[in-house]
């Protein structure tokens, strides 16, 4: 089995009107290579579900896809970092679906493991409740919140061998694995490609059978130093 | 003192030794600097770890070792790193103990409200899931905006995060209790009065026995 794949072939997946997951939480852990790639492609009227919009300093990651309007709607806990995103909701041009973080995650893991849904306490007494059933269970009120999946799914990770596994790194696993989980095909961009067992089993944090397709992204010192340039541009970074 | 510096210092006495602790986005993070040193807490960061530690200095960052604001932080050792389902079951779940969070409005039935505006809605983020599975909703905010209007209010005017969640709120000129009955004004500010305070306060509140002064170390 070999499922390492490449950018044109990634490329071929995408159709207008997809509904996207994307893995990673404000450009950390975040696929770079193939949102670049999404963003040059010219497909449009997408559905894009991610746990957060762009990094705060902007113009990579989620951004350029706003910036060429290229998203109809976005499946989000939070859209605050990107003024392009907030500008295209208040004037009504995106649709913005908000859920609370820990119930997004929550919607797309039913929706990878087969759950119809998920109860949950979190926006109860707020405008979250609005058009959702609520279940009172042991004197506690519940919302029932549906279970969320995507066409495709494009997550990032630190090595990934040809039988799709997938090892994560630090504080990048973040959504990835449970986005991983949610789509009918899902790409997987990392590091580093190895050789079927160089990962050790309690060291895959995606097993294969989730991922289709795995795509060198951005080597690891590629990453470090794309990093190193922006926290230090935004004067995070000092010596 | 800067006021938000006296919030931060004053939020951080809040803080026990051995707590399970996170801290919301804003404000809340520079509580970090004021811990006091007798008190070990276990940080949260809701992207997924516990055990964070200072900025790195430059050269000693990582690419995927970062806060949920993005931006570098360092791993203490005995630090764990989990996703994100992992990490929300721990904030709904109720193994927080104390969670920190910014407010625009507090009320006087301990409702916050913190995430949109009129015209301007950022997200939610994870702030209503501390709200409901935090173990203790510390508040924090300045007492009044930039033209003077009171932000602790009868009934919270903008889109709640938690209707009734909060226990204690804290501004740069008072700290309140949320009891059954209502708020319970336990310190203030040097330099405030009573008189002083229910001009800048819009919600009722009653006035402990034991009312001290403001607390900063």
């Amino acid at each position: 089995m070999d499922k390492i794949t490449t950018l044109d072939q990634v490329l071929a997946r995408f159709q207008d009107g997809m509904t996207i997951a994307i893995g990673g939480f404000a450009g950390v852990g975040s696929p770079l290579r193939c949102l670049e790639l999404l963003a040059t492609s010219g497909v449009k009227d997408l559905t894009l579900i991610c746990v957060a919009n762009c990094h705060p300093f902007g113009s990579f990651d989620l951004a350029p896809l706003f910036a060429n309007h290229q998203v109809r709607r976005f499946i989000t806990a939070h859209n605050g970092t990107n003024p392009e995103a907030m500008e295209q909701f208040r004037k009504g041009e995106l649709d913005v679906e908000f859920y609370p973080m820990g119930t997004w995650i929550e919607k797309l893991r039913a929706g990878g493991a087969g759950l119809g849904g998920i109860l949950t306490p979190t926006g109860i007494g707020t405008i979250v409740e609005q058009g959702k059933q609520k279940l009172t269970i042991r004197g506690r009120d519940y919302l029932v919140e549906e279970a969320l999946r995507a066409d495709l799914a494009i997550i990032k990770g630190f090595r990934g061998d040809p039988l799709g596994n997938i090892q994560y790194r630090r504080v990048a696993a973040n959504t990835n694995p449970v986005v991983a989980t949610a789509a009918d095909w899902t790409i997987a961009e990392v590091n580093e490609i190895v050789p079927v067992g160089a990962i050790e089993p309690e060291a895959v944090g995606t097993p294969g059978v989730f991922v289709k397709g795995v795509v060198q992204g951005h080597t690891f010192e590629e990453q470090e130093k794309l990093f190193q340039d922006l926290w230090t541009r935004g004067g995070i970074l000092k010596a | 003192m800067d006021p938000r510096e006296m919030i931060s210092r004053r939020a951080a006495l809040e803080l026990q030794d051995g707590e399970v602790v996170n801290l919301g986005f804003g404000m809340p993070l520079a509580v970090v600097n004021f811990i006091p040193k007798d008190r070990d807490v276990l940080l949260q960061s809701e992207n997924g770890c516990f055990l964070f530690g200072p900025t790195p200095r430059l050269g000693h960052q990582d690419s995927d070792t970062a806060n949920a604001g993005s931006m570098p932080i360092t791993l203490r050792p005995g630090a764990s790193v989990f996703d994100l389902a992992t990490s929300f079951g721990i904030i709904r779940g109720g193994h927080v103990d104390c969670a920190i969070l910014g407010a625009l409005e507090v009320d006087q039935e301990g409702s916050i409200a913190n995430w949109s505006v009129p015209g301007r809605a950022p997200g939610m983020g994870g702030a209503m899931d501390l709200v409901a599975g935090a173990r203790r909703i510390i508040a924090i905010l300045l007492h009044t905006d930039k033209t003077g209007e009171a932000k602790v209010l009868k009934r919270c005017t903008l889109p709640l995060t938690g209707k009734g969640a909060v226990d204690v709120i804290i501004t740069d000129k008072a700290v309140f209790q949320v009891a059954p009955e209502g708020l319970v004004l336990t310190e203030l500010a040097e330099g405030m009065t009573l008189e002083g305070l229910k001009a800048i306060t819009q919600a009722e509140f009653s006035v402990a026995p034991e009312l001290r002064a403001y607390r900063l170390a």
